[in-house]
């Protein structure tokens, strides 16, 4: 029977073999209260490759510099926190390993653009739950379930609309689309993706609703397609497939 | 705070926010908006969290919610609650265990009913799959019990519960952190009468003057180093009722899940399991069917977790330095990986390289969930003691231990947890909250927190939180976490202290009031000490094994003196760094109904 262990492991001269490197982090800090300007500021950090962006944030504030400010939740890409633009692309941190950048030169870290920025990598999210919110993303039935039982529904109508369940309203989709960057009262990616999430699920009688809201001049018809919610989505979802279905559905009506 | 909602009653004193809800529900993952859900048409409600309601940990639950529908094979409510029970090793109160498994039935359907997407059975009912401990007729077999969607049956309760909070326009106040509970002293018995939060945003103080408060804050795996558990899970909520001086319970037992990626902790579900996984050490061998003939790998976890344990311990252990188990899903095929797996599948593609479709994963276990917590009875009221409650507080999810779990919880049992008795709490607040007038605010409710958020942000200290942080995490693992003796809780015990001392002086680097991350780490830290503190000091007392609470100095269960609830309470000095100085054990019988405790064998 193993027993609690009172000493360290030997596993760190193991470890030891496993190369370190240092990788420079250039940050894009902001602190309304003291700059004028947003400022880069760099960083040196020991990291593992398999060490993520998120664990070099974590390094920096917890070894060098309390004040550096971001969110983050789960660690693992499943809460949506810590989206941010790494060397130019949103990403989210805790999905980012070391290995996946070229760390001979600084790897650049700031926020998502598109959103009033607040503290360094903290943006302001509550322009982009709103635009959320006025999809009506909730399930409109008009029809009641018999008492105490599942509404059905076959594998094939859950499976049309299974992609789009999984956003995780990260904002990374709506905050690469260069429409929302220069129009901030377009809905964006992630608020159709979820208007989609319910157009096309068998039990909802609103689609039609959520149609009209998004044939509206800041809606579906906004989108250039340019591809950059899809490259930036970090759960793999089509987000410019689901927009161009959304489109569909308001010219042909709900398949 | 969503602008579209009126703001209700607010002033401003003395630089403090005060607001007055009928409810206030701290917390926004699936137990607090499942109140919210319950409680928000019939009373004045308000949800604060220090998160945004998406965030919240409850996303991360992968494999299933169980219930006994039968959609797919018999099943019933006695069975599960037996299995819930067993499962945790008779220390489960039977009586909340039944209300559990009754009322499952229709919390999935609630669920369902309010939009959640469930995988579906070729009739297109709500599809199940087996998971650990979950077995037909009392043991004899594993049963199909868990509703799921896909691996990602958390995330889909958190979006469906967050998108009618949306729908029934609840008032949230996002990024708030509640810091205390307020009592005041009314005919000399203390009753709540608000909470006061930290605006992140702003570094502002709010006072939300409540007649009911529902806590649903979640639990604090941050205690270990290795868990599934998010950075944000500090127990701040139970930390705050224990500062009251109002009791917690069964704080020694931590769950152990048997399959976190090795080395980083994150969870890859028991589902994987229940679709047919199979465990194996270094030399290939389906290790479990040595320790659990009947159920193998689909054992309770703390079962799991211990043999995990032993195979590395006695030297079967794989990988360059014998120190993890194989979890291997290459039969499964990549069809039942890509539509039932998708998400553990990646973790493992993107946190270790290694593909599952063709691989074996390294897994050990991994910290995870709190079985303890702020005692309730089934009506989700907080009690003070054995029997009596506190008037208008109540608690549900993790947080809280009522208790279903008892000294092991079985998975797709939380999700459960925090619908059923979510709505139980919310749906009592509102009664409670209609027969009464609002408990007054004694003077200045904010004051203790101001006081100590000043302090911390004020001090020349020179500890970083990081640190102390770390070696508190780092100290927890290697002496409270799967196997315990009382040689290694002393120990950790003394660690506790040190650090604690050591807190006195910690430094607050950031001097700034808007989005201060850094201050509030501080505070956090101090909740992590403090219930550090109870676990280890619950789980010294309790001399013998039961469930998540393996003692190898005292191997067997030990009904005769330990088959009761810990209770413990904050007494005499709570400055001094000794835990002897300041709690005091209490216990409180188990409630028994129908199963008389057995031998725990799989």
């Amino acid at each position: 029977m193993s027993t609690a262990m009172l000493e360290t492991q030997s596993t760190d001269t193991a470890d030891a073999a496993i190369q370190a490197f240092t990788v420079t982090f250039l940050i894009r800090r902001f602190d309304p209260d003291v700059d004028a300007e947003p400022r880069w500021q760099d960083f040196d950090v020991e990291m593992y490759a398999t060490d993520r962006v998120l664990d070099a944030l974590h390094k920096i504030k917890w070894e060098q510099d309390g004040s550096l400010t971001f969110r983050r939740s789960c660690a693992h890409g499943i809460c949506g926190s810590d989206a941010m633009r790494i060397n130019g692309r949103n990403r989210l941190a805790c999905k980012t390993l070391i290995k996946d950048l070229d760390i001979s030169k600084p790897i650049y870290v700031e926020a998502i653009k598109g959103l009033p920025l607040e503290k360094d990598l903290v943006v302001d999210m509550e322009p982009f739950f709103a635009s959320y919110r006025e999809v009506q993303p909730f399930l409109i039935a008009n029809s009641q379930p018999e008492a105490g039982k599942e509404r059905i529904q076959s594998i094939a109508k859950r499976e049309i609309f299974d992609d789009t369940t999984k956003c995780i309203l990260c904002a990374a989709c709506t905050s690469s689309c260069p429409v929302f960057w220069t129009d901030g009262q377009y809905f964006g990616p992630a608020a159709i993706v979820n208007a989609h999430r319910f157009i096309f699920d068998s039990r909802d009688d609103a689609a039609s609703v959520r149609l009209d809201i998004l044939n509206d001049k800041e809606g579906v018809w906004r989108c250039r397609t340019t591809f950059n919610c899809t490259d930036a989505c970090p759960r793999g979802i089509e987000v410019t497939k689901a927009i161009a279905e959304v489109k569909q559905a308001i010219i042909r009506g709900k398949p | 705070m969503n602008p579209e909602s009126a703001h209700v009653e607010t002033k401003i004193v003395d630089g403090v926010h005060y607001h007055q809800y009928d409810i206030v529900i701290v917390g926004a993952g699936g137990a607090g908006m499942r109140a919210a859900i319950e409680a928000g048409p019939g009373a004045r409600t308000a949800v604060i969290s220090k998160l945004y309601p998406t965030r919240s940990h409850t996303g991360a639950a992968q494999g299933g919610m169980a219930a006994a529908l039968a959609n797919v094979e018999e099943d019933s409510w006695e069975w599960h609650t037996f299995d819930t029970i067993k499962g945790g090793d008779y220390l489960v109160d039977q009586d909340a265990a039944e209300i559990l498994a009754k009322e499952a039935i229709d919390a999935v359907i609630d669920l369902e009913n309010m939009g959640l997407p469930f995988n579906r059975t070729p009739e297109g009912k709500i599809d199940q799959r087996r998971f650990g401990g979950h077995t037909r007729d009392h043991g004899k077999a594993p049963v199909r019990r868990a509703c799921y969607a896909a691996d990602r049956t958390g995330h889909m309760i958190l979006q469906t519960l967050f998108q009618n909070c949306v729908k029934l326009g609840i008032e949230f106040y996002n990024e708030y952190y509640a810091l205390d509970l307020v009592m005041t002293d009314v005919d000399g018995v203390e009753q709540p009468s608000g909470i006061v939060a930290h605006d992140l945003a702003t570094g502002e103080l709010h006072v939300f003057r409540a007649k009911a408060i529902i806590f649903a804050t979640g639990g604090y795996g941050k205690i270990f180093k290795t868990t599934s558990n998010a950075h944000t899970l500090t127990g701040d909520g139970v930390g705050i009722i224990w500062r009251k001086g109002l009791p917690l319970e069964d704080m020694e037992f931590f769950q152990f899940h048997p399959t976190g990626l090795a080395g980083l902790g994150i969870l890859l579900t028991e589902g994987a399991r229940g679709e047919g996984a199979i465990l194996r050490n270094a030399s290939g061998e389906r290790f479990m069917e040595r320790y659990a003939p009947t159920i193998k790998d689909l054992a309770p976890r703390d079962i799991v977790s211990r043999c995990m344990q032993q195979e590395v311990a006695e030297g079967r252990g794989a990988g360059p330095h014998k120190d993890y188990v194989l979890l291997d899903c290459t039969h499964l095929g990549a069809e039942v990986l890509e539509t039932k797996l998708p998400d553990i599948t990646e973790f493992a593609r993107t946190y270790l390289g290694v593909d599952p479709v063709y691989e074996p994963v390294p897994v050990m276990p991994t910290a995870h969930y709190a079985m303890g917590g702020i005692p309730t009875n089934v009506a989700a009221e907080v009690l003070r003691d054995n029997t009596a409650v506190v008037p208008g507080l109540y608690a549900a999810g993790e947080c809280a231990c009522v208790s279903v779990h008892g000294s092991n919880r079985l998975g797709t049992n939380s999700l459960l947890d925090i619908n059923v008795f979510g709505k139980r709490a919310g749906r009592n607040a509102v009664e409670y909250a209609k027969g009464v007038e609002f408990t007054p605010l004694p003077d200045d409710p904010a004051g203790p927190v101001r006081r100590m958020l000043d302090q911390l942000r004020d001090s020349n200290g020179t500890e970083r939180i990081g640190a102390i942080r770390k070696e508190l995490q780092e100290e927890m693992d290697k002496n409270a976490q799967v196997f315990r003796t009382d040689e290694s809780l002393a120990h950790v015990t003394e660690v506790i202290a040190r650090l604690r001392e050591r807190y006195r002086n910690v430094a607050v680097q950031d001097k700034g009031k808007r989005f201060n991350t850094d201050l509030l780490e501080a505070v956090e830290l101090g909740f992590l000490l403090d219930l550090a503190e109870v676990v280890v000091f619950s789980a010294r007392n309790r001399r013998e094994s039961r469930g998540g609470h393996m003692r190898d100095d005292f191997p067997n269960r030990d009904d005769e003196q330990y088959m009761q609830h810990t209770m413990a309470y904050l007494s005499g000095d709570p400055q001094s760094s000794l835990a002897d100085d300041h709690i005091r054990l209490d216990w409180k019988p188990v409630t028994v109904t129908r199963y008389q405790p057995m031998e725990r064998k799989y």
